[in-house]
């Protein structure tokens, strides 16, 4: 079937089965290989993305569910100037180990902070809890989230 | 490749199924997606009941209210009605998957896919909660006891849709309580659950008990024999006690990954007492607040 969408702020025209999982579109049809696939069945969080401002799984979605909607993925997130406050906030807590739940984990982190832009650390965790990081290193990224809202707090 | 369609209302959806009859439904795809992937449901097309305003939205009428099938868990926990009046299911909701599993899945999907284990179901049971149906011909209600058959089985019948749950909120004096076993707090299937709904006369007997337990039978289980034993009796760590060990004999739990049957019948009775903790809770609140000892406790 043929959709349209927005992605990262492009208009994306594709012929596509309308049953082909959303995260294999991402990666394999528009090389968009930021998103994730770890466990395929909704329960790690890795291939996160934003669909109209709302964090989902791309495991879970299906093309013809794109069509008219605006995606975000992380490569969506850093811009022209650089990258985005909580990849910033990411690399200087050292919130990455392997990285490979990074990408999911930083767009479940930006819905989190659109809808409750000052979280306090528990709210965090609760955010954050449909994610999961095989190194374990879930103190960091909770440190690199919170300290993402305390900067969005100075420059808003 | 397998067409999916997403009708933007009721009129789409009945000609959706005329071209396709043997279509399969979904509305978030949370378990959809899951089976697809294990080969375990096949069909000749989706339709998905996503786009579907007819289905979707939270109103209250003369008392009652009406949550389309279509509405999110994340609608559902932001919306006052829910937090205000349906707290119990708000309570279980809370528990239910993750943020993004609540974005996307509804509490439609939640109820069609009869999942014994199903996080909305306790509630929406002891809240003795209709669901109402939709098909080219009409409507009909059934209660939701009667609407789920058995594990992944419902009587929805080929070409008819569940198009909301209509729910009466009890009353304010109503004490009310869910709470979900699992392994884990996020992303967890429950190992048990029960919601329980009662109310204390003012000597402090059982006047009101709706119990349910999840995850211990094929589908939900209520049990009058239960009920029946508790009401009159004062609510003393005495009458749960027997009570529990009733509640042992009437779940009918299996062994599987989570937990063995033994430890699901045990968890099963234990939950019951909470029924003691939490009314000592609300009266010791109430004396706290109020300063006065009322409801008082047997």
């Amino acid at each position: 079937m043929k959709i349209q969408f927005i992605l990262n702020g492009e208009e994306i025209h594709l012929d596509v089965a309308a049953d082909r999982r959303v995260v294999d579109l991402l990666r394999e049809d528009l090389g968009f290989t930021g998103t994730k696939e770890g466990c395929g069945a909704g329960e790690c969080g890795a291939c996160s993305i934003l669909v109209n401002g709302e964090h989902r799984l791309s495991c879970l979605m299906v093309a013809a569910q794109l069509a008219g909607a605006e995606i975000v993925t992380i490569e969506g997130l850093s811009g022209e100037k650089g990258f985005h406050p909580l990849q910033e906030a990411f690399i200087r807590e050292g919130a990455v180990q392997c990285g490979f739940c990074t990408p999911g984990m930083i767009i479940a982190a930006e819905a989190l902070l659109k809808s409750n832009p000052n979280p306090t650390r528990e709210e965090i965790r609760s955010g954050l809890s449909g994610n999961l990081c095989r190194c374990t290193g879930y103190q960091k990224i909770v440190d690199a989230v919170s300290e993402a809202s305390r900067i969005g707090k100075k420059t808003t | 490749m397998k067409n999916v369609w997403l009708p933007q209302n009721l009129t789409q959806l009945w000609a959706c199924l005329d071209n396709e009859p043997d279509a399969r439904f979904f509305a978030g795809g949370t378990d959809l997606l899951v089976q697809m992937r294990s080969r375990k449901v096949e069909a000749a097309a989706w339709i998905g009941l996503e786009k579907i305003n007819e289905i979707k939205g939270i109103d209250e009428d003369k008392g009652s209210i009406r949550i389309g099938a279509c509405v999110t868990h994340a609608q559902l926990l932001r919306h006052p009605l829910i937090a205000g009046k349906l707290s119990l299911l708000h309570k279980a909701i809370a528990t239910l998957g993750s943020p993004p599993i609540r974005t996307m899945g509804t509490i439609g999907g939640n109820i069609c896919t009869a999942s014994p284990a199903g996080d909305t179901l306790p509630p929406l049971y002891v809240l003795q909660a209709e669901v109402e149906i939709f098909s080219f011909k009409g409507t009909q209600r059934l209660p939701i006891r009667d609407f789920i058959s058995g594990p992944g089985r419902t009587k929805l019948q080929q070409g008819e849709i569940l198009a909301a749950i209509h729910i009466k909120p009890s009353s304010g004096t109503d004490l009310h309580h869910f709470e979900k076993v699992g392994q884990r707090k996020s992303m967890c299937c429950a190992i048990a659950s029960f919601a329980a709904l009662w109310s204390l006369s003012s000597s402090g007997r059982i006047e009101k008990a709706r119990l349910a337990w999840g995850s211990v039978g094929p589908t939900i289980v209520m049990d009058q024999d239960i009920e029946g034993f508790l009401i009159g009796k004062k609510l003393t760590r005495e009458t749960l006690d027997r009570a529990a060990q009733l509640v042992e004999q009437r779940v009918a739990p299996i062994d599987d990954v989570r937990a063995s049957a033994d430890y699901r019948r045990k968890v099963s009775g234990h939950l019951l007492l909470r029924l003691l903790h939490f009314t000592q809770g609300c009266a010791r609140r109430h004396i706290r607040d109020k300063g006065v000892a009322d409801p008082p406790i047997g």
